[in-house]
């Protein structure tokens, strides 16, 4: 087994998908961890924009939560939170944002709100926060999950923060732009088709098949015809992440294979 | 004129039975002494708003003084659940708990609304959501000059808005640095405003430096002194955010035993937040902030 754990890979995959100038909107744990390895790698002119107002963050220590005050010192500006989302947000600056869930379904959509009815809840989850506003705003959506037939059924039980809704042009009808395009797990990556718009795999972790995803999804999802194998973090991204990123091993140790 | 008093004649004259009450701050500046005084001057059957119910306002839920809750985000941020607030929604325990539920950014289109005497104010979200379905709150405007239709979510009018703060001077004119949140809009949007300070100032000091004004003594009812009275959440410059804590509180709080005994030993058993901080004891000084001064500007002219 080489010597790197699946949310070290998780964090090497979502850097990957940052450009350099990306300004992107940076939640806690793997989000944070990308970001920060992309700034390290390939793009030094990241912008981090935390919805807590912090601007252009450059975080000495690892923010444990989205109000950490190592956010604060240092950036380039502390906004009110009016700001972030009608200034930033809805005025189109945001390029990426990243979102988890509690359920993420065959075309994109996520459920934070709600297991069982919203009346009457099975499990009552945390809600929206500002996912909602950065799943229908924000440019470009990564989002991250586990990969189980519980986390990515056919159809979320409540769609909090949109994706594609049921297919196709719903998005755009609905004067949405953007979307998710990459969902990564622990098993493997998917993007979405452009006419469907649905999940398709496309590349899955290194020791896992095609057959070890169909059996831990809730449908038959689609596979890419060049379906590939995730590229495995670099030792100079295991060395950043485990030496300047997360060395306590506060996000990450616990899952280590 | 001066609107200095205790944190305890503070809430017992501004915060009533059955008020619209919120207590602010995204991360930073959370008002627990305040909170904490709510509890134990029993308060009944409130409406708490904020964006992050977070650890005080899962305190008051368990402490049996919240009827409703209006939200965007419930959890213990970075570390799980807040279990009271799932326990009063999922089972009723220790009442039922109603809820009204928005997004971030809707709750912040709430606060500036009320805050500008505006009806509602619109937003390019939603479309897609089901929050929409369940909130009967949200509804549609047509742009009258443009072929848009938006979402809209209505102002939010909180009876009573507590703001904890670095500095403020006797009438309440209130500096903030650091995180802001949406606390100016909250206390714009509020009949009553109390303030909670780390510090307060002559009013020389706030004028040296007017840009960091972000609440005029003009709406403020009450300026309360209270080191320390955000803890376990951070000031900037101040003290840090006390992490530890707000892992300790998931376990804490998953037995409504272990969170009563909690109450009791913090909250109901101690006068109030001068004893809080004696009895956590040298810990806290290992929370202190650095110094990390800004460079000085001019305000000359």
């Amino acid at each position: 087994m080489a010597d790197y754990t699946t949310s070290e890979l998780m964090v090497s995959r979502a850097a990957k998908e940052l450009k350099n100038g990306d300004v992107v909107f940076v939640g806690i744990g793997v989000p944070s961890l990308a970001v920060n390895l992309a700034y390290r790698m390939h793009a030094p002119e990241i912008c981090m924009i935390y919805e807590s107002g912090a601007v252009g963050c450059v975080p000495t220590r690892l923010p444990i939560s989205i109000g950490d005050p190592c956010l604060v010192t240092g950036s380039l500006a502390v906004v009110p939170m009016y700001d972030v989302f009608n200034l930033y947000l809805q005025n189109g600056l945001i390029d990426v944002g990243f979102l988890g869930g509690a359920q993420v379904d065959r075309f994109g959509n996520i459920n934070s709100t709600v297991i069982g009815a919203y009346g009457k809840p099975k499990v009552r989850l945390p809600g929206s926060g500002g996912a909602c506003e950065i799943a229908t705003l924000a440019k470009r959506v990564v989002i991250t999950i586990a990969n189980s037939k519980r986390t990515l059924p056919e159809k979320v039980d409540f769609i909090t923060s949109p994706g594609y809704l049921r297919g196709g042009r719903e998005r755009e009808r609905l004067g949405l732009k953007g979307g998710p395009e990459l969902v990564i797990t622990d098993m493997g990556v998917y993007r979405f088709d452009d006419e469907t718009r649905e999940m398709v795999l496309v590349s899955v972790h290194p020791g896992l098949t095609e057959r070890t995803i169909q059996e831990n999804i809730g449908w038959k999802v689609k596979v890419a015809k060049d379906l590939s194998e995730t590229p495995p973090p670099s030792p100079e991204e295991i060395r950043i992440i485990r030496t300047e990123l997360d060395p306590r091993g506060i996000f990450l140790r616990s899952k280590a294979s | 004129m001066s609107k200095v008093m205790t944190m305890k004649e503070a809430v017992a004259r501004f915060v009533r039975d059955g008020d619209l009450v919120v207590m602010e701050g995204f991360t930073h500046l959370i008002p627990f002494a305040a909170g904490h005084e709510i509890i134990r001057q029993r308060k009944k059957n409130l409406t708490l708003a904020r964006l992050t119910p977070d650890l005080i306002y899962d305190q008051l839920i368990a402490a049996g003084c919240v009827a409703k809750m209006i939200f965007s985000w419930a959890g213990n941020p970075g570390v799980g659940p807040l279990h009271a607030f799932r326990r009063a929604v999922e089972q009723g325990i220790p009442q039922p708990l109603a809820i009204e539920e928005y997004t971030h950014f809707g709750m912040v289109q709430r606060f500036s609304a009320g805050a500008a005497n505006l009806p509602f104010l619109p937003t390019r979200n939603y479309p897609g959501t089901d929050l929409t379905k369940v909130n009967p709150a949200f509804k549609t405007i047509r742009s009258p000059y443009t072929d848009e239709e938006l979402w809209c979510v209505p102002a939010i009018r909180p009876d009573v808005t507590v703001v904890h703060a670095q500095r403020a001077d006797a009438d309440g004119n209130t500096q903030v640095w650091g995180l802001y949140g949406v606390q100016k809009e909250a206390a714009f949007a509020s009949r009553r405003v109390i303030i909670t300070v780390e510090e307060v100032v002559e009013s020389s000091v706030i004028r040296s430096d007017p840009n960091r004004t972000i609440i005029p003594g003009a709406i403020v009812s009450a300026v309360v002194h209270e080191p320390f009275g955000a803890h376990p959440s951070f000031v900037q410059g101040a003290y840090d955010r006390d992490n530890d804590f707000y892992v300790k509180w998931d376990a804490i709080s998953r037995d409504p035993g272990g969170l009563q005994g909690y109450l009791d030993e913090w909250v109901h058993g101690l006068p109030g937040r001068k004893a809080y901080i004696e009895k956590m004891g040298p810990r806290f000084e290992g929370l202190r902030a650095d110094r990390q001064m800004c460079a000085p500007v001019n305000y000359g002219f």
